[in-house]
């Protein structure tokens, strides 16, 4: 690969990190191209965080390579190494000012202290902080120590950005104003970055590509698109946006498609790689139809054991012979009532197959 | 970097050759810090010579091959650092520098071989050495770091030099320092006194009659020393903690009025020289004490010598450690949350039930550390048994008898220490047990806003009758020391006189300039000096250890860590006794300096800066230390940048503490002086034997004066932690409870 040289690229290449008998990281390799923004999605505990701080030299890899812009860096300590990252709590140092934080990695790398200064004043404006260098972090709000630590983290010109939960003590509106600059400016300076959170909602917002993780592997990589509509496995199809997911029978292929039997129902969906037989399809919940019974008499039947109202849509749990079905209705065409009973039905769009765990 | 870690390599290498090539190798006469050997006839002089010379001008030929070890390592200079050779040179010189370094030192002593196993293989040569001085202090240094370097580069502490160097350096100081002479007291408890080995002798003596003999419980002879020990340690333990249960109770559970004077008392062990009491208790309580006098006049009895022998020395020990365990108790019956207290009492259990079921459990641990720091401190203490012991002998003074005394049997004196030692660290190992896996965290990160409850009247009232009096009583005993010193004679004689103070430190103006007139300016500098010397190096080799244990993983941490805090619970005269075993003859002839004072004090007082600089470290959090590092900043500049200056209060709490343990202590002190290197407080006791108390009375004085200013001028300097309040604030409460965590540990 080409890119494995190029300057910003990272590069795992078979990384195993066991910690006495746990394996935190097994046999996980992927490379990630300059200029993108790649973020390490899943569950806590699944590794993720571990890698970002392998990238970092914050632990080493027990077996396997990791590259930096082409670079072998798998011993080289976090000092070494040409990437800077932003803390989940930031990190700032107290006793330090903003300015004295901002410059702390130039000095540290021999700049004179006035070039550093003018250096910082600009990463400060960069993030939107002119004026605020002799302030205390602790006179700043969270907002502000967080595009502290942003600036701080860009004013060396890393060859990679690292990014640890960054937004995770942000309210939720804010959160949202943030990782749009965050990904804005990521994209004006052409960085590469490294970004790990937990949020399938901010990955999606703000990924190039996203690399989801689950028991200390690589569970799927792949664009934010590709993972919502052709999940590999029931886990990914779960955890990048909801899915019901049911047990049907594969009757027919033909062309790459699929005639699938959905308890009677019949369904026309790509086949993907599934051969005839039983397989499981991941059903997205804004795709399942509910309809009074009154309406409509083909489909399956439900009864409504539990409604939601949250404004902009309804949320549904619907007991039927499928088991008990996630459903969101965007419409409101109409409120069903917990003890109705419903029809159900399935839209052409949000239904997949996938691999069962 | 890589540069930095070859420049540092250059360094040592200097440092190395230096040591070998320019300075004296050997120990000089006059002094560590003495220059007069640059105009004595250095550097050809065989007395000054370095290493290199000494080889060729008198003759000291196996000083030769240490310059191997030198000239290895220039090969691994012109290596890449990632070089597999460059680590292998590093390490095989450095390792083999060091032992061949030791060999030598230990095989050869002043008069020809020193191991008797050489002996028997070589004819007994014509030749000798003396004890190391600055060149070997220096190649020894560089060896050390030269094989921290090596092993780095092969990827230990994941190539950190700084912090292998750092653990390199702990464990080499520890070895020779605890290690080594706790390891001599060992080997010389089992040697009979012509210095083989022996264990029938050992056993010999240590189950003398005179240690475990019991037939005081069937007549008038005293007791074996350590039953007596045993039986002090105990009462005063259990005494002190139940005194300081009670006064930490008043101060957090009621509305007594003045709480912060009764916190004030817990200054006071602090800053008290270690015979004060006992001398105030003579005063007032002696055969010719006014309070004697007074009830026997009002009784018309005969006055007794009650005092000397076990209640005067258990009673001068209780006044002495109640503070320390009421220090430790307010941080543990602070420490327990409201909520648990509230919890309680809303499921219907009353104030006495609370109390009983839920808030005294949870305090357990700070009881068993009160108990067990009074309980080390009382098998410890030396003053007041000396001062007040009469006929009733413990482990502590026997120790020193047994050296100073007629009988000067090392042996013997060994054989106490050993035993004194198997007391403390059973307590140790016991309260350890105790505690057991159960957790006792009340105070997690989330706020707690209850309010903690009074305490039941009737537990109120036996809080306020126990506690107050002996308040009071205390205040007594310290205006008595203030008052003692200006009085000509206490008991016979109460007009005001200066004349103590003058005797002690009286100034004179002729014409050879200022005179220091008065008797114990001598001792006054000296104890000064030393202890100003060994505060700084105490709280950097503290903190720096609490840097490793806290923030680096290494195999054998526990070890590491047990290693640190051995001195800790080692008795001060075991120390003492153990630096002259092992001090005494070359390789490190030590005995008689003041350096050997300073180490003593370093080694003694280093648990305490390990254990605050712990308490304050866990406070930070990692990710600042991570962050400095993913800024390219290696981990000595992180340290000295980032985690120094947020340990600030760390680091007065262990400069102060050092600094003032270093005046007050006595019992490691007593063995260790000399007449050139006299501290005040064995230059007190000397008066005390003499029976001048007025004197000894207002050197105490002048002395707690003296450290209060330090503690004042100590803050003023070193200052504040610049982080503005409102940032202090939320994690105000968390501080509190890691600085009595930290002065817990600090005892």
């Amino acid at each position: 690969m080409s890119s494995t040289y190029a300057k910003g690229s990272v590069v795992f290449d078979h990384v195993i990190k066991n910690y006495g008998d746990v394996t935190a990281i097994n046999d996980v390799s992927f490379t990630v191209e300059p200029g993108n923004l790649v973020t390490l999605l899943g569950p806590s505990g699944c590794g993720k965080t571990t890698t970002l701080r392998m990238i970092a030299g914050l632990e080493h890899a027990s077996q396997g390579r990791i590259f930096i812009g082409g670079k072998d860096v798998t011993q080289l300590p976090a000092t070494d190494r040409d990437v800077s990252m932003v803390f989940q709590s930031y990190a700032l140092f107290p006793h330090m000012t903003v300015l004295q934080n901002v410059a702390y990695g130039l000095v540290a790398s021999g700049i004179n202290k006035l070039e550093a200064a003018e250096k910082s004043e600009e990463a400060l404006a960069l993030v939107g902080l002119h004026g605020y260098g002799q302030r205390l972090p602790s006179e700043l709000s969270g907002g502000q120590q967080q595009r502290v630590a942003v600036a701080r983290a860009l004013v060396l010109e890393p060859e990679v950005l690292l990014l640890d939960e960054p937004l995770s003590n942000l309210d939720a509106k804010l959160r949202r104003q943030v990782r749009e600059e965050i990904r804005e400016l990521q994209q004006k300076l052409g960085l590469t970055a490294v970004y790990v959170t937990h949020d399938q909602e901010e990955a999606m917002a703000v990924s190039d590509r996203i690399i989801v993780m689950n028991k200390s592997v690589v569970a799927q990589e792949g664009s934010p698109r590709e993972l919502y509509d052709e999940p590999n496995s029931s886990f990914i199809a779960d955890f990048i946006g909801d899915a019901n997911l049911i047990d049907v029978e594969l009757v027919d292929t033909a062309n790459g498609m699929a005639n699938v039997n959905i308890a009677g129902l019949q369904k026309y969906l790509p086949a993907r790689e599934f051969a005839l037989g039983s397989a499981q399809l991941a059903v997205r919940p804004d795709a399942i139809e509910l309809q009074h019974v009154s309406q409509k008499t083909s489909g399956i039947k439900g009864n409504i054991r539990h409604a939601t109202y949250l404004g902009n849509q309804m949320q549904y749990d619907v007991d039927c012979e499928l088991g008990t079905l996630f459903v969101v209705d965007y419409q409101l065409k109409q409120s069903l009532v917990v003890g109705a009973d419903v029809n159900i039905d399935f839209a052409d769009r949000g239904l997949v197959l996938v691999k069962a765990n | 970097m890589g540069d930095l870690v070859k420049n540092s390599l250059t360094i040592w290498l200097i440092v190395g050759w230096f040591g070998y090539l320019i300075l004296p190798w050997y120990m000089l006469e006059d002094g560590f810090f003495s220059f007069y050997w640059l105009v004595d006839g250095y550097p050809m002089d065989e007395d000054y010579s370095a290493a290199f010379m000494q080889v060729f001008s008198a003759d000291r030929n196996w000083l030769l091959p240490l310059i191997f070890t030198l000239l290895l390592p220039l090969r691994a200079l012109s290596l890449d650092k990632s070089d597999k050779r460059y680590g292998l040179y590093l390490i095989a010189s450095g390792s083999l520098g060091l032992a061949y370094l030791l060999l030598q030192g230990f095989a050869i002593g002043v008069s020809g071989w020193q191991l008797s196993l050489f002996e028997s293989y070589f004819i007994n040569a014509e030749f000798n050495q003396y004890g190391m001085g600055y060149g070997a202090l220096l190649y020894g240094l560089s060896m050390l770091m030269l094989l921290t370097t090596g092993l780095a580069a092969r990827g230990a502490m994941k190539g950190d030099v700084f912090v292998t160097s750092s653990i390199g350096l702990i464990i080499g100081i520890v070895s020779v320092f605890v290690f080594y002479p706790v390891s001599q007291v060992l080997i010389s408890a089992f040697q009979d006194n012509e210095g083989t080995f022996s264990v029938v002798s050992f056993i010999d003596k240590f189950f003398d009659d005179k240690i475990w003999g019991l037939a005081c419980t069937s007549s008038s002879v005293a007791c074996g020393i350590a039953w007596n020990s045993l039986m002090l340690a105990i009462l005063t333990a259990v005494l002190t903690t139940g005194l300081g249960l009670a006064f930490a109770l008043i101060v957090t559970r009621t509305g007594f009025a003045w709480k912060k004077q009764l916190r004030l008392l817990t200054v006071l062990p602090i800053i008290t020289p270690p015979f004060v009491i006992g001398l105030a208790l003579i005063l007032l309580f002696g055969r010719s004490g006014v309070i004697t006098e007074f009830v026997a006049d009002l009784f018309d009895t005969e006055a007794t010598r009650w005092l000397y022998g076990l209640p005067g020395v258990l009673f001068a020990q209780v006044l002495s450690f109640t503070p320390i365990s009421f220090l430790v108790l307010i941080g543990v019956v602070e420490g327990v949350s409201p909520s648990m207290e509230e919890a309680s009492q809303t499921l219907r259990a009353d104030r006495w039930n609370t109390f009983k079921n839920v808030s005294l459990p949870l305090m357990r641990p700070g009881l068993a550390n009160a108990f067990l720091l009074s309980f080390i401190e009382s098998m410890a203490d030396f003053g007041n048994p000396m001062v007040l012991g009469g006929n009733f002998e413990v482990l502590s003074t026997e120790i020193f008898f047994a050296i100073v005394g007629a009988q000067n049997d090392q042996g013997y004196a060994a054989v106490l220490a050993i035993l004194l030692l198997t007391f403390t660290l059973s307590a140790f190992f016991v309260q350890r047990a105790w505690l057991g896996k159960k957790s006792y965290v009340t105070v997690s990160g989330k706020a707690d806003s209850g309010v903690h409850m009074g305490l039941n009247p009737l537990l109120k009232m036996s809080c306020y009758a126990v506690a107050l009096p002996w308040a009071f009583l205390t205040v007594v005993i310290y205006g008595m020391i203030m008052f003692g010193g200006f009085v000509k004679s206490w008991g016979y004689d109460h007009s005001f006189t200066l004349q103590h103070y003058n005797d002690a430190f009286a100034l004179n103006w002729t014409e050879m300039g200022l005179v220091w007139q008065g008797a114990a300016w001598d001792s006054f500098w000296t104890t000064l000096s030393i202890s100003a010397i060994a505060a700084p190096l105490t709280a950097a080799v503290g903190l720096l250890t609490a840097y490793l244990l806290v923030r680096q993983n290494f195999k054998w941490k526990s070890g590491f860590e047990f290693g640190t805090m051995l001195s800790f619970a080692i008795p001060g005269t075991v120390i003492g006794i153990s630096y002259i075993l092992a001090f005494n003859v070359p390789p490190l002839e030590l005995t008689g300096t003041g350096i050997i004072l300073i180490i003593c004090f370093v080694f003694r007082n280093m648990p305490v800066g390990v254990r605050g600089g712990i308490a304050a470290m866990s406070q930070l959090d990692k990710s600042l230390d991570e962050a400095s590092l993913t800024l390219g900043a290696n981990s000595f500049s992180t340290f000295k940048n980032v985690i120094l200056p947020l340990l600030r209060p760390a680091i007065i709490a262990a400069l102060i503490y050092s600094f003032v343990r270093a005046i007050t202590s006595v019992s490691a002190v007593i063995f260790l002086v000399s007449a050139d290197h006299n501290m005040a407080t064995s230059y007190i006791i000397g008066l005390v034997e003499n029976g001048e108390f007025g004197i000894a009375i207002a050197y105490c004085s002048v002395l707690i004066i003296v450290m209060l200013a330090v503690i004042f001028a100590i803050n003023f300097f070193v200052g504040e932690r610049k982080l503005r309040r409102s940032n202090r604030l939320s994690i105000a409460n968390k501080d509190n409870n890691n600085r009595s965590l930290k002065l817990q540990e600090a005892q």
